[in-house]
Parts: C-alpha cells; sequence; structure tokens
C-alpha cells in the first residue's frame, strides 16, 4: 500500500466528515479545558489551608448558574446535532447517474461484479469524479463494507439489499476493511479499492468483459433454472410478466404497494410467498436453495435489463 | 496521609470493637449469611476474582497487538480472548461491581436502615451471580466462546462453534441475580429510610443507587429474552433471526441494545453517586445543586432507554429512526454535563485535601469528561459512521467505564474502607496506585481514539502494519494499568493484616453510614438514627458538624416524616 | 410461627414491602415477555398473510378451553386472596387447591396440544412443515417460545400455589396478616394476563 500513514480523504463525504470532526475536536478540547482549570484551579485555590476567602454563592445567583450552563449545554448539543444531521441527510440519496456495482461479502472476502458483468474478488476498481452506487449484499453472517479514506461504513446484512454510496475524489488505492466482527478471518478479511481516472477506469473495464456479462448469466439462467416456465410472455402458467417491471409500483395481495428495485426482486427470488403481487397465486416455488448468491445477482441483472424505469 | 485521626485505643493495638465481622468467621457462616455487609463483600470478592480473569485476558489481547501480524495466539483464541474479556467485565464485574458491593454494604448504612428489605433475597442475588459466573468460567474451559460480548445474530446463532449457548445460560441467570438486587434496593430506599430520610435528604450516592436499581429491573429482562432466543435458535433451529427461514438479525440488535445501553448507565450510574459522597467529604463542602443533581440522575435513567438505535447507525435501520436516536443521544448529553459542572463547583469555596479516594474522584471527573465528549462524536450520525467499530468506541467506552465506573470503584473503595474493615491503609501507596491509574489509562486508551479515527477496526487479531506505533504505547500503558491494579491488592491486604483501627468516622463526613462504629455491629446501629439536616451539610469553615449528638436526642421524637413509601 | 421478619419492626409495613416488590417483580416480568411481543410484532407486519395462515394452524378448542381454565383460576385464586384477608382458611384451602388444579388441568391441555402440534410438524425448519407462506415458520418459533415460557411460569405457579396451600393447612405461617397470599395472587394473575394476551396473538389471528 502506497499511501501516507495518515488518514487519506479521498471522497466527498471525507471532506465534509473531516470539517465536522475538526470543529467536534475544537469544542471537546475547549469543554476538556475548562474542566481541567475548574478542577485544577480550585483544587490550588480552596486547599486546605490556603489563605483564599471563602464565602457561599447565594442562592438566587446558584440557581442562575445552574440554569445557565443548563442552557449553554443543550444549545450546544442541539447545534452540533443540527450539523451533524444535516451533513448525514445531504449526503442520504445516491445522485442521479451513479454506477452500480453489486458486492457480495462472505466469510472472509469480497466479491464484486460490475454493470458489465466484470467480477472482481477483493478489490474494487471505481472511477475518480464519479458517483458509485454499491449493492450490498451477505451470503452468511453480518460483515460491514468499510473504507477508511472514504470515511464510509455500511454493515452487510444476510437477508437484505442494502445500498451505499460514495464518490471518489483522489485516485489512488485505499483500504478496505470489515468492520463487523464476523469470525475466525474477520481480521483478515481485506481488500482494496483502486480508484482511477475515469479513462483508466474504462480501459480497465474493457479489458475485463471478457466472456459472459452479468446480464447475459442471468438471461441463461433464466432459462436453466425454469423461470422462463412461467414468466415468459407465452406461458400458459398464470404468472407477472417481467418486462417493464424493474422500478414500477407494484400493488401486493395484501393492500400494500412496493417497489420493484433489486431488493424486491432479491426476496421473491427467495421468499416468493412474501410479496405477492395482487391478482396472482402464491405458486412459484422457492429458489432460495437451488441458486447461490451470484446467480441471484445475475437474474437480477437480467431482469433489470428488461426494463428498467430508473432511466 | 497524616492528618487522619487515630482514634483507636492508645496502645496501638490492633484489636476492633465487635462487630458484623466477628458474628461467626465458619464458611457457613459466610454462605449462608443474610447480612447485607457480608454479601457486600462475597461479591466484593466474587468481582475481584472476575476483574482479574478479563484482565488477564486483556493483557494477553495487549501482547497480541504489539505486532500486526497475528503472532502470539490463533485468531481463533484471540477471538476468545476478546470475547471472554467483554462477557466476564461486563457482567461478572461492571453491572454487579458498585452496586452489589458498595451498594449492598453501604446504602443500608447512610440511610439507616437495619438490612435491605430482603435478606434472604440478597443471598439468593449472590448465589445467582456467582452460578452465573461459573457457568461463564465453564464455557471459557470447554473451548470458549467467540461470538463477541454482544452475541449478534446469525454469527452467534448459526455460524459459531463454540460454547454459545453455556456462557448465555451464565449470562441470564446471573441476570436473575441483577433483577432480584434491582427489587430489593428499590423496596429499601421506599420502605427502610429512618426517621427524618427525606428523598430529598437521600445522599447521591442512595439515589444513584436506586436509579440503577430501576434500570436493573426493566432493562435486564430484556436481555434475559434475547438471549433466550438465541439459545432457542441454536438448540432448537427456530430461526428467529435466520434470514433464509423468514428471521431478520437485526431485531436481535434492537432487542440487545435496548437492554445494553441502559447497562452502561447501570454501570456508570452508582459511580456518579459515589464520586459525588466522595468530592464533597474531601472539599468540606455541600454539593452544588442538590435538587439538579437528583433531576440529572433520574433523566440519565429514563433517557437512556429511548437510546439504543445511536448503536445500529450503520446497521441499516431507516434514516429517520437514525435521526432520532441521533437527537435523543444529544439530550442525554445535558445531564451528564450538569453533572460535571455541579462537581467542579461543588471544589468552590472549599478545604480540598487529597487523599487517595479523593485524587481517583478527580481522576473520574476528568475521565468521564473526555468519555462523554467522545459520546457526541458518536451521537452524530456522519462521524459515527466512521469511528464505529473501530478502536474509538472501544476508547470510548474504556474510558466511561474504566476510565470512568472503574476510578469510582476504587475511590468508593478506598472512602469506605474504614468503614468496612474497620482499618486504615496506607496512603502513600494508595495515592501511588490512584497516579498509576491515571497515567497507564490515558497511555493504554487514548492512543486508541487516533488507531480508531485512522480506521482501525476493533475485534482484529492482526492488523496493517501502519497501526503499529499507536499499538506498541496502548499495549505499554496497559503495562502501567496491570501493575496499578496490582498495586491495591497488596496494601489493602496489608492492612486487612496489620492496619491501625480507623476510628468510626476517619474522614470526619457527614454521611449516617459514619455514624456507627468501624466495622458496624450486626445491626448496624445500636441507636436508629434520625435525620433532621440536610446532606453533606458541611461547616463552611469546613469542620465537622457539631449537632452530630443531636440524633441521639431526637430517637424518640415522633416524627413520621420520611417514613412513607 | 414468627411472621415479622428483619428488617421490619411491623407486620403492616412487612406486608406493604412485600407487595410491593411482586409489583416490581410484574414489571420487570412484563419486559421479559415485552422483547417476544415486540419481535412478534416487528415480524407480524412484515409477513402478514405467513402469520395469517399459520395462526389458523394452531388448535382453537384447546386454546379456548385453557383460557377458561385460566381466567376461572384467577377468580378462584382471588377468593383465596380475599379469604386470607377475612381469616377464613378453609376457604383459602378451597381457593387455592382449585387454582391449582385448574392450573394442573391447563398444563395437561396445553402437552396433548403440544403432542398434536408435534405429530403434525407444526415444527420451524421440519421438512413436513405443513403451511408453505413465508413467515409461517417464524410464527411458529413465536408460538413455541412464547407458549413455552409462559408454561414454565405456569409451572413455577402451580407449585408455588400447592406449597403455599400446605402450609396454610399446617398452619406454617401467619397467612392472615403477611402479603404471602396476595403476592402470590398478583403473580397468577400475571400469568392469565399474559395469556389473556398470547390467546388473540397465537389462537385468533387469521381466523
Amino acid at each position: 500500500m502506497t499511501q501516507s500513514h495518515w488518514l487519506a480523504s479521498a471522497s466527498t463525504q471525507a471532506e465534509s466528515f473531516d470539517r465536522l470532526f475538526l470543529g467536534l475536536s475544537i469544542f471537546s478540547g475547549l469543554i476538556i479545558l475548562l474542566v481541567a482549570a475548574l478542577l485544577i484551579g480550585f483544587s490550588i485555590r480552596f486547599r486546605s489551608g490556603s489563605k483564599a476567602t471563602r464565602h457561599n454563592v447565594p442562592g438566587l445567583h446558584r440557581r442562575e448558574i445552574e440554569i445557565g450552563w443548563i442552557a449553554a449545554t443543550a444549545f450546544a448539543a442541539l447545534f452540533i446535532f443540527w450539523w451533524a444531521t444535516s451533513l448525514n441527510l445531504q449526503f442520504q440519496e445516491p445522485p442521479d447517474g451513479s454506477i452500480e456495482i453489486h458486492v457480495t461479502a462472505k466469510q472472509w472476502m469480497w466479491k464484486a461484479s460490475h454493470e458489465n458483468g466484470a467480477r472482481e474478488l477483493g478489490t474494487l476498481h471505481v472511477p475518480v469524479g464519479q458517483p458509485v452506487k454499491l449493492y450490498l449484499e451477505s451470503q452468511d453472517v453480518i460483515h460491514s463494507f468499510f473504507v477508511p479514506a472514504f470515511r464510509l461504513k455500511q454493515d452487510v446484512v444476510p437477508g437484505r439489499t442494502i445500498i451505499a454510496w460514495f464518490k471518489a475524489t483522489e485516485p489512488g488505492t485505499y483500504e478496505l476493511l470489515c468492520a463487523e466482527y464476523c469470525g475466525t478471518g474477520h481480521s483478515r478479511m481485506r481488500g482494496e479499492v483502486v480508484v482511477m481516472t475515469p479513462d483508466d477506469f474504462a480501459r480497465w473495464l474493457g479489458d475485463q468483459s471478457e466472456g459472459s456479462t452479468l446480464v447475459a448469466a442471468g438471461r441463461d439462467l433464466f432459462t436453466s433454472v425454469g423461470c422462463s416456465g412461467c414468466h415468459a410472455p407465452a406461458s400458459a402458467v398464470h404468472a407477472p410478466d417481467l418486462n417493464g417491471l424493474y422500478g414500477r409500483e407494484v400493488p401486493l395481495a395484501d393492500g400494500r404497494t412496493i417497489t420493484a428495485d433489486a431488493a424486491y426482486l432479491r426476496d421473491s427470488i427467495l421468499l416468493p410467498r412474501r410479496d405477492v403481487v395482487a391478482g396472482y397465486e402464491p405458486i412459484m416455488p422457492d429458489f432460495a436453495k437451488l441458486l447461490d448468491e451470484d446467480e441471484v445477482e445475475a437474474l437480477v441483472a437480467y431482469i433489470r435489463s428488461l426494463g428498467d424505469n430508473d432511466q | 496521609m497524616t492528618d487522619i485521626p487515630q482514634t483507636g485505643p492508645a496502645d496501638h493495638s490492633y484489636a476492633l470493637p465487635p462487630s458484623y465481622l466477628g458474628a461467626g468467621s465458619t464458611l457457613k457462616s459466610w454462605l449462608l449469611t443474610t447480612d447485607h455487609k457480608r454479601i457486600g463483600l462475597l461479591y466484593l470478592a466474587t468481582i475481584t476474582f472476575f476483574f482479574f480473569v478479563g484482565g488477564v485476558a486483556a493483557t494477553l489481547m495487549r501482547m497480541e497487538l504489539i505486532t500486526p501480524a497475528g503472532d502470539l495466539v490463533s485468531a481463533d483464541t484471540y477471538n476468545r480472548l476478546f470475547t471472554l474479556h467483554g462477557v466476564i467485565m461486563v457482567w461478572f464485574f461492571l453491572v454487579p461491581a458498585i452496586p452489589a458491593t458498595l451498594g449492598n454494604f453501604i446504602m443500608p448504612l447512610s440511610i439507616g436502615a437495619r438490612d435491605v428489605a430482603f435478606p434472604r433475597l440478597n443471598l439468593l442475588s449472590w448465589y445467582l451471580t456467582a452460578a452465573g459466573g461459573a457457568l461463564a468460567l465453564v464455557s471459557l474451559l470447554m473451548g470458549g466462546v467467540d461470538t463477541g460480548w454482544t452475541f449478534y445474530t446469525p454469527y452467534s446463532t448459526l455460524y459459531s462453534n463454540s460454547w454459545v449457548t453455556l456462557a448465555a445460560a451464565g449470562v441470564f441467570v446471573a441476570g436473575f441475580g441483577t433483577i432480584a438486587t434491582g427489587l430489593n434496593f428499590i423496596v429499601t430506599v421506599h420502605t427502610q429510610r429512618t426517621q427524618g430520610m427525606t428523598w430529598m435528604r437521600l445522599p447521591l450516592f442512595v439515589w444513584s443507587i436506586y436509579a440503577t436499581a430501576i434500570m436493573m429491573v426493566l432493562a435486564t429482562p430484556v436481555l434475559a429474552i434475547a438471549l433466550l432466543m438465541v439459545v432457542a435458535e441454536r438448540l432448537f433451529n427456530l430461526g428467529l433471526f435466520n434470514p433464509d427461514q423468514g428471521g431478520d438479525p437485526i431485531i436481535f440488535q434492537h432487542i440487545f441494545w435496548f437492554y445494553s445501553h441502559p447497562a452502561v448507565y447501570i454501570m456508570i450510574l452508582p459511580g456518579m453517586g459515589v464520586v459525588t459522597e466522595v468530592l464533597t467529604c474531601f472539599g468540606r463542602r455541600r454539593v452544588f445543586g442538590y435538587e439538579a443533581m437528583v433531576f440529572a440522575i433520574l433523566g440519565i435513567a429514563i433517557f437512556s432507554f429511548f437510546v439504543w438505535g445511536h448503536h445500529m447507525f450503520v446497521s441499516g435501520q431507516s434514516t429517520y429512526a437514525s435521526l432520532i436516536f441521533s437527537l435523543l443521544s444529544f439530550v442525554v448529553a445535558v445531564p451528564s454535563a450538569i453533572k460535571v459542572f455541579n462537581w467542579s463547583a461543588t471544589l468552590y469555596g472549599g478545604h480540598i485535601t487529597f487523599e487517595a479516594s479523593m485524587l481517583y474522584a478527580l481522576g473520574f471527573i476528568g475521565l468521564f469528561t473526555l468519555g462523554g465528549l467522545t459520546g457526541l462524536y458518536l451521537a452524530s450520525i456522519p462521524i459515527d459512521v466512521h469511528v464505529t467499530d473501530t478502536y474509538f468506541i472501544v476508547a470510548h467506552f474504556h474510558y466511561i467505564m474504566v476510565g470512568g465506573m472503574v476510578s469510582a470503584f476504587f475511590a468508593g473503595l478506598h472512602y469506605w474502607w474504614p468503614k468496612i474493615t474497620g482499618r486504615t491503609y496506607s496512603e502513600g501507596f494508595a495515592r501511588l496506585a490512584a497516579l498509576l491509574m491515571f497515567v497507564g489509562f490515558n497511555f493504554t486508551f487514548f492512543p486508541q481514539f487516533i488507531l480508531g479515527y485512522l480506521g482501525m477496526p476493533r475485534r482484529y487479531w492482526s492488523y496493517p502494519p501502519e497501526f503499529q506505533i499507536l499499538n506498541i504505547v496502548s499495549s505499554f500503558g496497559a503495562l502501567i494499568l496491570a501493575a496499578a491494579y496490582l498495586l491495591p491488592m497488596i496494601y489493602l491486604g496489608l492492612s486487612l493484616w496489620r492496619g491501625r483501627p480507623a476510628g468510626n468516622n476517619p474522614w470526619k463526613a457527614t454521611g449516617l453510614e459514619w455514624a456507627t462504629t468501624s466495622p458496624p455491629p450486626r445491626d448496624n446501629f445500636d441507636v436508629r438514627p434520625v435525620v433532621n439536616r440536610e446532606p453533606y451539610s458541611y461547616h463552611d469553615d469546613g469542620s465537622l458538624p457539631s449537632n452530630r449528638d443531636e440524633h441521639e436526642e431526637n430517637v424518640n421524637s415522633q416524627d413520621s416524616e420520611g417514613r412513607g413509601m | 410461627m414468627s411472621s415479622l421478619n428483619e428488617p421490619f419492626d411491623t407486620i403492616t409495613r412487612q406486608r406493604s414491602a412485600a407487595e410491593f416488590g411482586i409489583w416490581i417483580f410484574l414489571a420487570s416480568e412484563v419486559l421479559f415477555f415485552g422483547g417476544l411481543f415486540t419481535g412478534y410484532s416487528v415480524y407480524r407486519f412484515s409477513y402478514p398473510t405467513g402469520f395469517a395462515a399459520a395462526g389458523a394452524e394452531t388448535d382453537l378448542l384447546i386454546g379456548t378451553a385453557n383460557t377458561a381454565l385460566l381466567l376461572t383460576s384467577s377468580a378462584t385464586m382471588a377468593v383465596a386472596v380475599w379469604s386470607g384477608r377475612a381469616g377464613f382458611r378453609r376457604q383459602v384451602l378451597w381457593g387455592l387447591s382449585l387454582t391449582a388444579l385448574l392450573g394442573a388441568g391447563f398444563m395437561v391441555l396445553k402437552a396433548i396440544e403440544y403432542y398434536n402440534d408435534f405429530t403434525e410438524s407444526l415444527i420451524p425448519g421440519s421438512p413436513d412443515f405443513p403451511v408453505p407462506d413465508a413467515g409461517a415458520q417464524v410464527f411458529f418459533s413465536f408460538y413455541w417460545v412464547m407458549t413455552a415460557l409462559h408454561a414454565v411460569h405456569l409451572t413455577i405457579g402451580v407449585g408455588a400455589v400447592m406449597t403455599t396451600a400446605i402450609r396454610v393447612w399446617l398452619d406454617r405461617f401467619d397467612w392472615r396478616s403477611t402479603g404471602l397470599l396476595h403476592v402470590l395472587g398478583l403473580y397468577w394473575h400475571l400469568i392469565d394476563v399474559i395469556w389473556i394476551v398470547l390467546f388473540p396473538l397465537l389462537y385468533l389471528l387469521g381466523r
């Protein structure tokens, strides 16, 4: 690793994070100094046998002092809350036009697959200056995707697809760590995030995309595991048509409405009886034991390619 | 310490007056005792034992972390060490430390009671704690547990091949001991206060034990049910937290932290109470803002139940949930700040002396302040995202738990030692230990804040080489700390053996516990005291209030104040 | 037959302390079950159809019969408690015996129900689990944990009631003035109240 020992700051989040961290550190330093000055000052001045005059603080005055620092602390707390929270909300939603990468965690490695089907293990290549949206999934226990240089951490929870995003600002190689304890190899579950210039990234991606892409792999699976038997438009079985499904609002049998996003598609494949679409029978078999995580991902990518209302 | 008045017999004999200690010396007289003072000592022995078991694990971990490569122990051993350290220290040291030892011994004395409300239940609590500890130790001897003290699912339920069930059973059993202690203390404070001891005359130590007891009763059962679900899932494959069976691992975290956040305050609140007693005594001052302190204690106790979600900002919980938990976490900072400022202000205009327990108490305020301020970092969502699950968290809670709680425990132990044993200890060594602990502690844990900020995750057996220097500093500090913790064993042990009789009130303190003999008689008070003044009524000139004798005169007055529920 | 224990000065005060203590214990118990109720609510929100389908598989007849048994037992318990205050020894003995009997009856029915559930493979993770809907197995996980935990409480309750009945019969303690009968009664009513919450959650759902 070529980076310096001090923590690199390599994403848009990192810059505003550092300002907040610095602000809080100055605030904390002042409070520590104040408390230390009070404790040490009083300890010296009012040590037993010292000549200092001692008088009681009048009752009314005591109350004013008490109310004064309650108000000051409450105000300071609310101010920090406002500052931190507005930062958090600012970085809440991934911006439009993000490139999307699926990341799968398992004991004890990180796997990534890019939009064109390129896959990598233990490394994640991303372009600089472009928002990157990660779909995080775990195959076993809870892991946590942690890139200190980006000030980004997100738990990866089995059974869910969690979205995280960042925009890298500096090309370089940064540590990727697992931050949630996940068993024997937890401390070895490390990788690298390689931030490249957009040109380099495009070249790299082009070199990787030999062979079948994720979507193509999904199309093959769609037929080979039997999805097409029911979901093909010409099928005799009464099953929802998947063309143009991605990103649409879907009414469910129990009256709720749900957005057909990656997480929903994944759930529908693995837990088909959980969110049944209105007007259909819950007849779809459960594919949890037939497909591994990579295959589910490929299927989801394929269904997305059938029509994406996001675009 | 030169100005301890030697009120013992003039011939400097080491004999003590007849006391609870003389009420039998057989093993049976200890194991079947219902005397709150003896039960307090049983707890003291138990937690000291567990403190050293957990301490050995911590020392081994720090030694492993001197080098980036995992070379001293295997990864599996390391994982078992930090789990052992966490489980033992949290449930078998920190939770019982102040409430069940000092609380058990001192609280009934401070309110002028003969004993706790349910003495036999009190003994049962100790047996449950000891049995739980024994189960946890057995799980260690069988091969250990590797889940971390948080028992996160699905690792603990589906993937761990270690003795999770046994360790969880140990914590579960000890939990009932905690609940019983809490129940006992609440009823004791309500029903056993002596005449004139109104609620607003209670020493703040009693208030803090009372608030702690409420949290014990309301939070511990939630931990019990969480562990029960983990055990049920392991034994019967129930799938409550197994995503393949439709379960959700995050629910466990919610239930677990609903207990474990209040548990943090179960550990720290009694420490705050102890520090208030010590500061007022050695500052010779009435506490600044007594009522605000009471409301701060109760406020912390109540709010602590509504901030658990700040442990889960990166778990994938909804943004709005995170916002609310963040706000509430900032709110809970206010009562904590009130306490720090009131302690500082208490010293104003005092006649301060610096006995060992005062040094521990002053150290507590400094370390607690730093621990509390870093809590503000963790309540801020963007910062929490970066530093959670790193050494920043480790440093933060050790500042609160070790810097805060353990300092307060030692402050209290040194403060009440003459009352508990009737003997004095070496002030010089005690002050040395206090300073060593403060220095060693900061060396150990301050570098961990920086490590966390730089991104070193917690629970790492091996780590990237750029973190080595800070880890070496931390391990070096841990050595100082280990030595500092061994010191009290020596001089307090010597005190038991050859300490001079301390006299009834060596510190000239005002609490009711000082109004009886040292050590106290079996029934605590020969004549039940009556209270007719505010707590901490140290005179402005620093002398002991002269109206101690008025207690005796007022014994027969039929003032029923303070006897209601 | 000393009924006044250390550290109390008067029996009234001891009695009120005991009653206060049991209320605190009950608060603790409510939070103990509260963890389960919370988990149940969250999952029911996630799997409304699965929970409804699974709820229809429980044995409504036995569930209802057991509800009736427990409600009646609370009445007999109340008789015992109030007779104790009034000093009617015979009524106390009858009340406690009937309560223990009704509690035991509940457990017999519950055992039959468990046996039936077992033969119908209503066990989470079982390959023959009859309800295919997602979440149905989670429902039964809660069913087993909640009812088993309730049964443990009831077993302790029946044991305590029988012991107390024998001690009253032998006049081993001052049941007229100590709070023990009242304390026992409050514990019994809590078991009852928890069942009243469990009954609709587990038996009436999805019908």
